[in-house]
């Protein structure tokens, strides 16, 4: 983990300034924000640690717990609210066995809910694993859930 | 000497260095302006929004925060306008939501003649001021402490909501609180600060506990003196 840091950290010049991308950047490599991680980041860029986990608290792209294998974001905006994605949430809550924000204990799936996705005509609008399904149905989104390997009971005639 | 600008508060005419803010120029020219998070040896911060003053420049009329305002040529200051004291009511009132009983809270509330608020009471207690972290950073030195999260969610936090590493025990935070929101404690050689243990020193001659270990081991590393040196109180030194 530690020489691992230290390419990330070395591709920015070890400067203080780009506290972000190097957190990012961790972030990308291990899912999440290990405390270790965060531990050597502090070491290496002479930054405290109260102050990163003041920025990795802040952010909310930062994670300071385990995310799963595959992250499930769903747009709860206007549009896509009136559109039926509570419903959808419920179900998504339902067949993975976790609310929203919250992470599968077996690490394959994280589901939380967004506010808005910029694209309301499409709503109501799933990401998954960065890759954006739009008019998301409960059968769809039951779908996308077999595909990543979740044992759901799709009923088909719908 | 640094540069003097004319300025305005309250009708009264006042010079002051460039560079200061409305709230020290106030200060030096004996007006009040109520605030909880400022101190004059840490860096202006602007977070309890209880110096709002109205100020008119250049025939603008606004309402900003007076300890992160700094003077300029020509300002008028008003202080206690009607405007400036809705506004600074409000903020009390908020504050209070946060923590309806400290001495300090019911001062100013008393003085803007404000009772109760009108917000649900939450009993927080701190008031974000952000001088205890404020102070861990720049006048100790070790950065035990920072904020977590934001929004309703932002609190004063060591990091991971765990016991903090780089605390050296010496209670800056404590003192340094305007609304003693930061337990602290000292029991048989051990100093508590909200719930983490730090043990203290005995003193070679007398063997009365004086200060926390982690302290004086800072103490040593920083002036580069033998960690002995310490080990005695200040009346046996």
């Amino acid at each position: 983990m530690e020489a691992k840091i230290q390419t990330i950290i070395d591709k920015y010049g070890a400067d203080k300034g780009f506290l972000v991308p190097i957190l990012q950047d961790v972030q990308k490599e291990f899912k999440y924000l290990p405390r270790e991680a965060l531990t050597h980041v502090s070491v290496y860029l002479g930054v405290p640690i109260s102050r990163l986990f003041e920025v990795a608290t802040f952010y909310k792209a930062f994670s300071l717990t385990p995310r799963g294998k595959h992250e499930l974001s769903l747009c709860l905006g206007t549009a896509c609210h009136v559109r039926g994605a509570p419903l959808i949430g419920d179900n998504i809550e339902r067949t993975l066995g976790i609310k929203a924000g919250e992470t599968s204990s077996d690490l394959e799936f994280t589901f939380e809910t967004v506010n808005c996705l910029g694209a309301c005509a499409l709503g109501p609008i799933l990401v998954v694993d960065g890759e954006y399904h739009g008019n998301i149905s409960i059968t769809k989104s039951n779908k996308i859930l077999k595909k990543l390997g979740k044992k759901v009971q799709i009923d088909e005639e719908n | 000497m640094a540069e003097m600008v004319t300025l305005t508060i309250d009708g009264r005419t006042i010079s002051a260095p460039a560079g200061t803010t409305i709230l020290e120029a106030a200060k030096d020219a004996n007006i009040y302006i109520p605030n909880l998070c400022n101190n004059e040896e840490l860096t202006p911060y602007g977070s309890c929004r209880l110096c709002m003053v109205e100020i008119t420049h250049k025939g603008r009329t606004r309402i900003v925060a007076a300890c992160i305002y700094e003077v300029v040529d020509g300002l008028e200051v008003n202080v206690n306008t009607e405007r400036v004291l809705n506004v600074r009511k409000l903020v009390i009132e908020l504050l209070l939501a946060r923590n309806n009983e400290h001495p300090a809270l019911r001062k100013i509330a008393d003085e803007l003649g404000v009772k109760e608020t009108r917000f649900p009471v939450e009993k927080k207690g701190c008031i974000l001021c952000g001088q205890c972290v404020r102070t861990c950073r720049e006048v100790v030195g070790v950065s035990a402490i920072g904020f977590s999260g934001r929004g309703i969610t932002r609190r004063i936090a060591a990091p991971f909501m765990d016991f903090p590493p780089d605390c050296i025990a010496c209670g800056s935070c404590v003192y340094v609180c305007p609304v003693n929101f930061i337990p602290m404690r000292e029991e048989n050689g051990v100093r508590t600060i909200i719930r983490f243990d730090f043990p203290m020193q005995q003193c070679k001659k007398c063997g009365k506990y004086f200060a926390p270990k982690k302290q004086l081991e800072y103490f040593s590393k920083t002036t580069g003196l033998p960690l002995d040196h310490f080990e005695n109180c200040i009346d046996c030194r």
